[in-house]
């Protein structure tokens, strides 16, 4: 703490100084075995930081509508003051593309190096669901090959036809991910080249099935009354077999009306959807790590004098502001925020292992006291929020935070306390948080039921309700444009239990005569 | 393992696409909102971008989601005096709202409008969207007097500012060779000589020869050095030659009656009138002078604050400024050269016989030269001789004249509209 001297004092920067930074950070973060893909630190104006964000952090995008709607937003926001813009931004690639702002003073250009280059990269590359889902060698080409095909379609087939198609898989989106295979990747002319080869053997395939040649194997549930179809031409079976729940996929695959270049346009916005899939469900554990990692590198980096008193109540002052958890009653309240939540909990691990108190040996025996790095690793490596809460979430963690869980029942007049931070109550917070993250429970769960490929083509999908809730009003729109794509009458029943308890279709039934 | 790039330099604007696909997909609300602005806006205001508002739900992009009811569990943070086992009401607001719910979904009902910002000339664009200036024309000229420099190859004189280094230390490498080849010629010559001398019998040596050689290559070599690198005459300037170019001009005159029955309501509807007109042209032309003639008994040039804050009063005769218009056009604007434009406004009073007069001056002189008149009556009164003068010279000029009443200020917007309508008779 006596030979104090700094890389540089003041908030002014320069390419020199960010690099011996840079390689200070490197250092340190090589001692807590930080695996990261190689850096790739981009320096840009707050505009391009706008561009940047408008395009949900996808270097290069197709165009669309929506993402000038998020520019004009971001826009507003910022003009206005109302937002900071996101010191950081940092894009799953290999290289990992990180931005730092121009504006940013010293404290923030090292703050995001830490927090971005070295925390969120090494998640990156450690989080199975990244390992599983995305292949970051591989997006950059990908984005560039969709681009142009989408703007190829557009001079071919007009850029009203393609916004529509894309308006319509993007509603459908979140329903564009085989949560149980592992996808293959692939790089950007590898996909050019395929995707001829596809258009043509796709289209085949869905003539197949759509061929009226009955097939000989009769089996499964009658779909028509015996005196309705007397000579059982309707008898089957269900189409698909087993309900599917990759809807994108589906209709990719099966709707009998969409051309070749449609079919690709669906798959692209699958491909992308799949890319984020990763991130949706590991909000908490992703920013957590990375501001744990900001806040440990830092701290040593004071710790060896290589910044100034100046800097680090600086970034103090800034890093309290981020992992600041408003309570539920306070006007600023907006949900937990997940580098609070993910900060907390990282930092708790640590504690944990370095300093157990008996409750942890009680609630934690395989951790309390072992190597913390280790611990750290291997928390980042085989988890997700949901498992993450579910395995991690300790009772000091749940009483700094106070939470509490509630349960609304619309058939009861009054909200009731379920568990609060006791010792009765830790357990089911714990589970009742955890229940939270899952994107299961987040997003109603919907699937294809059956595709009616010998009557009227009408496309049956189910929704499972989750403890009674229904669809939001939203669903009508949603069907319209799964109309679009499908091309034939749309219907959707949503199920509690094994009972149909309501019923939505689309196009509109004229007098209410149909089901 | 890492490295650093500028990105700063690269070009700016990557959103610019996908922002002009969603004003485009938006354009009926966007309309909507800016007519509302150009009526509501003072006269000054014209010249910045606006805010615009859409309902949320018209643009929102639809997902399958939870809506409210059922049963639902909620994590949120900060208990203070709830224990386990308490009941209490709902927030007000009912069904799934209210400030604990917040944790559980993070898609509430969000914002009931988005709301974003035009920039000065997206604005203007929608202002003037589907509108024309009937007869533009690009006046060809006769004598060259509007002129663009251009390029047209190298010269040998010029300023130092356009020297063309290129050429110039080529021209000074050709010179050097040719000066220097003659010299290097001899220079060998007399060397070989030296050498043949030199290599002779001592006995059969030339001395007086060899000193020769010796004196003359030496000259040579000062010779040699002396060319210069480079040389006044060895300088290349880049031409530039000025080119004709057709009229891009327009002169647009702003007529008003000033006399005591002219409110200062009725100005600022005058006003706002010719500022709409004046941006119109802005867009059109790159260059747009302005004249600003009022009248009462007498018409006067003016400049813009006098013209519409000064007050006057008495009779009114509009053949005075219409004379005062003709003599300027005839004096500085000459019609070959300027696109001539002009807006009267007025409440309709005229002194009584006054209005053929004006009738034959618009029908004689004016409007052979004009690319477009433009009349608006601002009175809520029937009309009077002037209108019905006008009318007539409407007829014989359907095309470069026209005439509105306006009322009051809402009808300034729709009255120009009308006037400026793109025609699509084909």
């Amino acid at each position: 703490m006596n030979s104090r001297t700094p890389i540089a004092t003041g908030s002014d920067w320069n390419f020199e100084i960010l690099t011996d930074y840079e390689r200070e950070i490197a250092r340190l973060a090589d001692e807590y075995r930080l695996d990261i893909y190689p850096n790739q630190i981009e320096i840009i104006t707050s505009e391009q930081m706008m561009d940047a964000y408008a395009s949900v952090g996808m270097p290069v995008g197709y165009h669309h509508w929506s993402f000038g709607k998020q520019f004009l937003s971001v826009e507003q926001a910022y003009r206005r003051g109302q937002m900071g813009l996101a010191y950081e931004l940092v894009i799953n690639s290999d290289p990992c593309i990180a931005y730092l702002m121009e504006e940013n003073t010293l404290m923030m250009q090292v703050l995001v190096m830490a927090h971005a280059c070295y925390g969120h990269n090494s998640f990156f590359k450690g989080n199975y669901l990244f390992r599983t889902w995305t292949d970051a060698s591989a997006i950059v080409d990908y984005l560039v090959f969709a681009r142009k095909y989408v703007s190829e379609c557009e001079e071919r087939h007009g850029v009203a036809a393609v916004e529509q198609l894309l308006d319509a898989c993007h509603a459908l989106q979140n329903y564009g991910v085989d949560r149980y295979k592992r996808p293959s990747p692939i790089s950007a002319e590898e996909e050019a080249r395929r995707q001829t080869e596809r258009e043509e053997y796709l289209q085949s395939q869905v003539n197949m099935l759509w061929r009226t040649i009955p097939r000989s194997e009769a089996l499964d549930t009658p779909l028509l009354d015996d005196y309705e179809d007397p000579l059982g031409l309707h008898q089957q079976g269900r189409y698909p077999e087993e309900p599917q729940e990759n809807l994108l996929y589906f209709i990719e695959k099966n709707a009998p009306l969409l051309a070749p270049w449609q079919r690709e346009i669906v798959r692209i916005v699958r491909k992308l959807a799949q890319y984020f899939y990763p991130q949706r469900q590991t909000q908490v554990m992703n920013e957590g790590w990375a501001t744990f990692w900001h806040y440990t590198l830092m701290n040593r980096l004071f710790d060896e004098g290589l910044v100034d008193e100046g800097l680090i109540l600086e970034f103090l002052q800034s890093h309290t502001a981020v992992v600041n958890q408003p309570g539920f009653d306070s006007p600023h309240y907006s949900g937990i925020n997940p580098y609070a939540l993910g900060f907390a909990m990282f930092s708790d691990i640590r504690r944990i292992c370095e300093d157990p108190t008996d409750e942890d040996r009680e609630w934690f025996p395989d951790i309390a006291g072992s190597n913390w790095l280790d611990t750290l690793h291997f928390a980042m490596r085989n988890f997700k929020d949901e498992s993450f809460v579910q395995q991690f979430l300790s009772p000091k963690v749940i009483r700094d935070l106070k939470l509490f869980s509630l349960v609304d029942d619309d058939s009861e007049e009054l909200l009731s306390i379920e568990a609060i931070h006791d010792e009765r109550g830790y357990q089911r917070v714990r589970e009742a948080l955890s229940v939270q993250y899952a994107l299961s429970v987040r997003e109603p769960n919907i699937q294809v039921w059956k595709a009616d490929i010998r009557g009227d083509r009408s496309l049956t999908l189910h929704h499972v309700q989750d403890r009674r809730r229904p669809l939001a009003k939203s669903v009508y729109p949603v069907m319209r444009h799964l109309h679009h794509l499908w091309g034939f009458p749309v219907k959707l029943a949503s199920l509690e239990g094994d009972d149909i308890v309501r019923r939505y279709q689309w196009p509109l039934p004229d007098k209410g005569s149909e089901r | 393992m890492s490295y650093f790039i500028d990105r700063r330099p690269n070009a700016r604007h990557k959103s610019a696409v996908n922002r002009q696909r969603f004003l485009d997909r938006y354009r009926t609300h966007i309309k909507r909102s800016v007519e509302e602005a150009v009526n509501r806006r003072s006269i000054t205001d014209m010249e910045r971008g606006e805010k615009v508002s859409i309902p949320a739900r018209d643009i929102s992009e639809p997902v399958f989601q939870h809506g409210p009811g059922g049963e639902r569990t909620i994590v949120s943070p900060g208990n203070r005096e709830f224990v386990e086992g308490d009941r209490l009401r709902r927030p007000s607001g009912g069904g799934g709202g209210g400030a604990g719910e917040g944790g559980a979904s993070d898609q509430g009902e969000g914002m009931d409008e988005f709301a974003f910002s035009l920039t000065r000339e997206e604005f203007l664009e929608f202002v003037f969207d589907g509108l024309e200036l009937p007869h533009l024309e690009r006046k060809q000229l006769v004598d060259l007097e509007e002129v663009k420099p251009v390029r047209a190859g190298i010269s040998k004189d010029g300023v130092p500012s356009r020297i063309n280094i290129v050429r110039s230390m080529r021209e000074a490498q050709a010179r050097r060779i040719a000066m220097r080849a003659p010299i290097r010629r001899a220079l060998r010559e007399a060397i070989e000589a030296l050498e043949t001398e030199e290599r002779k019998d001592p006995v059969l040596r030339n001395p007086s020869r060899v000193t020769e050689l010796r004196a003359e290559i030496e000259r040579l070599e000062k010779r040699l050095e002396s060319v210069p690198f480079i040389d006044t005459y060895d300088l290349r300037y880049n031409h530039l030659v000025n080119q004709p170019q057709p009229s891009n001009k327009a002169v647009m005159f702003c007529i008003m009656d000033v006399s005591g029955s002219m409110t200062q309501s009725h100005k600022d509807i005058a006003k706002r009138f010719f500022l709409l007109l004046y941006l119109f042209l802005e867009r059109n032309y790159e260059k747009v002078e302005l004249v600003f003639v009022r009248h009462h008994t007498a018409a006067k040039e003016v400049d813009e604050e006098e013209f519409f804050y000064s007050r006057e009063t008495g009779g009114t005769i509009v053949s005075s400024a219409l004379t005062l218009v003709d003599e300027i056009i005839t004096k500085r604007y000459p019609a070959a050269q300027w696109n001539l434009y002009v807006a009267q406004a007025s409440d309709g009073d005229n002194w009584d016989d006054d209005s053929t007069t004006c009738r034959q001056l618009l029908v004689k002189s004016l409007m052979p030269r004009l690319q477009y008149y433009t009349y608006v009556e601002i009175t809520p009164h029937a009309h009077q001789a002037l209108w019905e003068e006008y009318e007539s010279v409407q007829d014989d000029f359907p095309e470069r004249f026209a005439m509105r009443q306006i009322v009051e200020a809402g009808d300034i917007y729709p009255v120009f509209r009308e006037l400026f309508r793109r025609r699509t008779e084909a």
